[in-house]
């Protein structure tokens, strides 16, 4: 009798997990949708400033500026972007097994690697073996272009004084609610914008071109730093919902598994009992 | 023949319709935008985004920014 009552233990510890797992799927669902919008909020925004950038860089070499100079690569600064919180698969430990890989490249040509580590998970898990120079938690909780600012500015700040040398980030882009494609994606120093032909009308710019690309340069860097944010809370979110509806499927199965068990087990006690009783009447009547 | 503006910061949209004139806060000065204005990129400094519809005048306030300017269609880029 001792196994009926382990076996509803059992059943009942199951299906509370089901209730968690199931009630984090519906919560991912509902945010993922939210971060799939501000995606697509951030789109035209990101289409004008390349046009703009384009046309300006249609007829001025942009190399000049302090944030696109190529230097021997001496030391570099990744930015792997995670979440605060666990429970979504391989979202974060694949973030942090990549920027693993990429310090190892770069160390390997003989420079030097600092982390900057956004989000709870890749501050704890990166901390112990490299060198962690900064930490950014809050911009994960509510990704807004002031956070994005902020990251951005330690990355800008550090690559004009000479701190570092190149700067990447490692992230996930969102592709699609079970797809997430880790990215490794160089900051800095910036890369040439493709400037099409015929995009340069005549225009007249004010105070001068070269001021308007010292004014856009940083604001695309820090919209490429938001966008790879917004990329990664979508992809946390969706790996979150996929792991979720994974765990309840598989928290079904075993509560149907246990609940046949639990039935048979019922069962054979009750015949046990009446095979006794019968025994029992067997006995006197004979 | 009107003015399409288009007034975008990374996180959403801030306005979107016709007008007839819009006043913005140049880093150089305020200056105003007609329609059939020439092309025109200008860097914005802190300040507020006037603009004069058929609907009577909305004002925006931006952090900075950069405004373009080209066949009647004015797109703000705003912070």
């Amino acid at each position: 009798m001792a196994n009926l009552k382990e076996l509803r233990n059992r059943i009942a510890s199951v299906s509370s997990t089901m209730q968690i797992t199931s009630a984090m799927k519906m919560v991912s669902a509902a945010k993922l949708k939210r971060s799939q919008d501000a995606i697509v909020q951030m789109r035209p925004y990101a289409e004008k400033l390349t046009a703009l950038m384009g046309n300006v860089t249609a007829t001025l070499d942009a190399s000049e500026n302090p944030y696109a100079q190529e230097r021997p690569i001496q030391k570099v600064l990744i930015i792997a972007m995670t979440a605060n919180r666990g429970l979504c698969g391989a979202f974060n430990s694949s973030v942090i097994k990549r920027t693993k890989t990429v310090a190892d490249q770069y160390e390997a040509q003989g420079a030097s690697v600092a982390v900057f580590t956004v989000g709870k998970k890749s501050r704890d898990l990166l901390k112990k073996t490299m060198n962690v120079v900064g930490e950014e938690l809050e911009v994960v909780n509510q990704v807004n272009f002031e956070g994005a600012q902020r990251v951005a500015d330690v990355a800008m700040q550090g690559y004009v004084q000479g701190q570092y040398d190149k700067v990447v980030m490692v992230y996930n882009q969102f592709k699609n609610a079970a797809v997430q494609l880790l990215q490794e994606e160089q900051l800095l120093p910036v890369q040439p914008a493709q400037s099409t032909e015929g995009q340069a009308g005549d225009y007249i710019y004010e105070p001068t071109k070269v001021s308007l690309l010292e004014e856009l340069i940083p604001t695309s860097i820090k919209s490429q730093v938001f966008k790879a944010l917004l990329d990664s809370q979508a992809s946390e979110h969706g790996a979150r919902m996929t792991s979720m509806h994974k765990a309840t499927d598989n928290a079904t199965s075993m509560r149907d598994g246990l609940k046949l068990q639990y039935n048979k087990a019922r069962q054979a006690a009750i015949t046990n009992e009446i095979l006794e009783i019968v025994g029992g009447a067997e006995a006197l009547n004979g | 023949m009107a003015l399409h503006v288009d007034i975008l910061t990374p996180e959403k949209s801030l306005f979107k319709g016709e007008a007839t004139a819009i006043q913005f806060p140049g880093t150089e000065g305020l200056f105003q935008i007609l329609t059939d204005h020439a092309p025109i990129m200008a860097s914005l400094a802190q300040g507020s985004i006037v603009i004069d519809g058929a609907s009577g005048r909305t004002t925006v306030d931006i952090q900075g920014g950069v405004v373009e300017v080209s066949n009647n269609v004015v797109s703000v880029l705003a912070r």
